[in-house]
């Protein structure tokens, strides 16, 4: 891909965001915060390269250094929005069991 | 372009389709019902964008998409297949062991420290990218990092490296391992400057230099520094806008190694993740009628304790955890205030008995949010709904704000400077101009504090305690709620 596409991808990116995120209701922007989070784990692909390539056993490391960061934070902060999004309720239920 | 690197459409549109569910991810959080589902999507893309990689990097499928079909060419290393599985499986339990334990009221200090963990493992990537380009496409024949590359690997490494430091303090201010004061250093905007400047004339030498590791290691180094130096003059208060802005960063970092691989799911996911925090400061700065830079710059309630005694001899009223139950199942309609303090005590279930005991006799309850109460954005909402209130009940600033003068009481739990009348009218407060709840417009407001002595967060009294209509509560917060429950049994 040239500079000039990814850059496209990116300003048009940005706007997305600027729209979807304005629409999130405020009740809802902590678990905006730890959902941003988990998918900006996608970083996890930079690291999955690292790990399976050969040629720098330093770079395979760093690389698995970064798979397992990431991997806390995928798993992490899906469960975590989930816990979160889970007690968002309209009418009243009998309380669910809290860890 | 110089490295026209062969793309394969399959792969490409695999990366794609993970963008565009994060996309759907972020839209479902629009409404509560939509955002179970939105979750999902999120899962999903991140499934689809882990296993292209796995699939084409550590399986070394060779997809070809010519007219005849796949030619699937497997070039397994177990080894190395195995190893990354194994960092899977150690992050993934770590993590979900954290999500399932995490107190709701430790929510922001989560959020902070997962921020750190993305800034680290950018800064982890851009070195290894660093230390075998070709790995990632990115070196030139004679095996050196491309130039292009060299500005997107050094930007997402430098913000990646402040996103850690930074977000690392700001989980010991928000833990309490660290006091939640700002730390002034002397001259600290210079230096902050003059370390920007440096970072900044590093990554443009970095481009040009042959041997360009010497430069490299500063880079990282020195924006771990200016992330520990921007946040230490930030107070606790100001937090939901610096975690905001952390998250902001770690979206970025993450898009500009999307730009250094060439990579459709990491540039989406960067932008969407960028512009989120970013929106949200905004919508913290606003709701404080600061400007970021002020923000940013700090310092703010530094002066807290010198400010704030004067005014305590003034009269005022007490009253008891019975006196709070008459009044307020006398009334027709109660206004629930919640603030940082509600979740320090952690009250929330407590409060939430004492508004079903209220609601039992015939008084209509509602809870008014301002944008920063606690310490992130959405903190108090999703407090509430651990505690089992119907986010129905709960209502934001503005769609609440006018309703306070026909309700008969305002119960103020946990929350000062966003009720202080003050900020309407004394253009010499420190909070002057900063929207707040019209609490006073009740017929009475019910102030519970633990002490008269404290102040706010911004180191001003609140005049509402001196009013006619108001009456203090002057207790822990979960102890008072208890004790109106009892009260109106």
């Amino acid at each position: 891909m040239t500079f000039i596409s990814i850059l496209s991808i990116f300003v048009l990116a940005v706007f997305v965001g600027y729209y979807v995120v304005w629409s999130v209701t405020p009740a809802l922007h902590t678990p905006l915060m730890a959902v941003t989070n988990a998918i900006s784990s996608v970083i996890i692909v930079g690291a999955l390269i690292a790990s399976a390539a050969a040629g720098s056993a330093t770079s395979k490391w760093l690389g698995l250094g970064a798979v397992a960061l990431a991997s806390v934070n995928i798993f992490g902060g899906f469960a975590v929005t989930q816990r979160m999004l889970a007690m968002y309720k309209k009418k009243e239920r009998p309380a669910p069991g809290q860890q | 372009m110089e490295h026209a690197a062969p793309v394969n459409p399959w792969v490409a549109l695999a990366y794609l389709i993970a963008g565009v569910c994060f996309i759907l991810a972020l839209r479902g959080l629009s409404s509560p019902e939509s955002s179970r589902r939105g979750n999902r999507f999120g899962m999903i893309g991140m499934g689809v964008a882990i296993l292209t990689t796995l699939l084409t990097h550590s399986l070394g499928l060779n997809l070809t998409a010519g007219a005849n079909a796949f030619s699937a060419g497997l070039s397994l290393d177990l080894t190395s297949l195995v190893q990354i599985l194994v960092a899977i499986a150690i992050g993934a339990t770590i993590g979900l062991i954290i999500a399932r334990r995490i107190a709701m009221t430790a929510m922001p200090q989560l959020v902070a420290a997962f921020h750190s963990l993305i800034g680290l493992a950018a800064v982890l990537v851009g070195c290894a990218a660093w230390l075998n380009p070709a790995a990632f496409n990115i070196a030139d024949v004679a095996g050196h990092v491309l130039t292009i590359s060299r500005i997107e690997m050094g930007l997402g490494v430098a913000i990646g490296a402040i996103t850690f430091s930074g977000s690392v303090i700001a989980f010991a201010k928000l833990n309490g391992n660290m006091s939640g004061k700002p730390i002034l250093l002397p001259a600290r905007h210079a230096i902050n400057l003059a370390v920007l400047v440096a970072i900044i004339a590093l990554i443009a030498y970095f481009t040009a230099a042959t041997d360009a590791a010497a430069i490299f290691v500063p880079i990282v180094v020195l924006s771990f520094a200016i992330g520990f130096l921007l946040i230490i003059p930030i107070g606790g208060a100001d937090m939901p806008v610096v975690i905001s802005m952390l998250n902001s960063y770690s979206g970025w970092a993450a898009a500009a190694m999307g730009f250094t691989l060439h990579n459709t799911a990491m540039i989406i996911t960067g932008a969407l993740v960028g512009s989120s925090g970013a929106i949200l400061s905004y919508i913290m700065c606003r709701a404080m009628n600061r400007s970021f830079v002020s923000v940013i710059a700090g310092g703010f309630g530094a002066v807290a304790d010198a400010g704030g005694a004067a005014a305590i001899d003034r009269p005022w009223k007490r009253g008891s955890a019975e006196d709070a139950a008459f009044l307020m199942s006398q009334a027709e309609q109660v206004i629930i205030v919640p603030g940082y303090g509600m979740a320090v005590a952690q009250a929330q279930h407590a409060l939430r008995e004492m508004a079903d005991k209220l609601k039992e006799k015939g008084v209509r309850i509602k809870y008014a949010i301002h944008p920063v109460a606690g310490r992130m954005p959405g903190h108090m909402n999703v407090l509430l709904a651990e505690a089992n209130v119907p986010y129905d009940e709960v209502f934001e600033l503005e769609d609440i704000n006018s309703e306070f003068s026909q309700t008969d009481v305002a119960f103020v739990i946990g929350a000062n400077d966003v009720t202080n009348p003050a900020a309407k009218t004394d253009k010499s407060s420190p909070i002057y101009g900063m929207p707040v709840l019209d609490v006073e417009k009740a017929k009475t407001v019910l102030f519970v504090k633990r002490s008269m002595g404290g102040v706010g967060y911004a180191g001003v009294d609140n005049e509402l305690f001196y009013r006619d209509n108001t009456m203090m509560l002057l207790s822990d917060a979960k102890k008072m709620c208890e004790e109106i429950v009892k009260a109106l049994d």
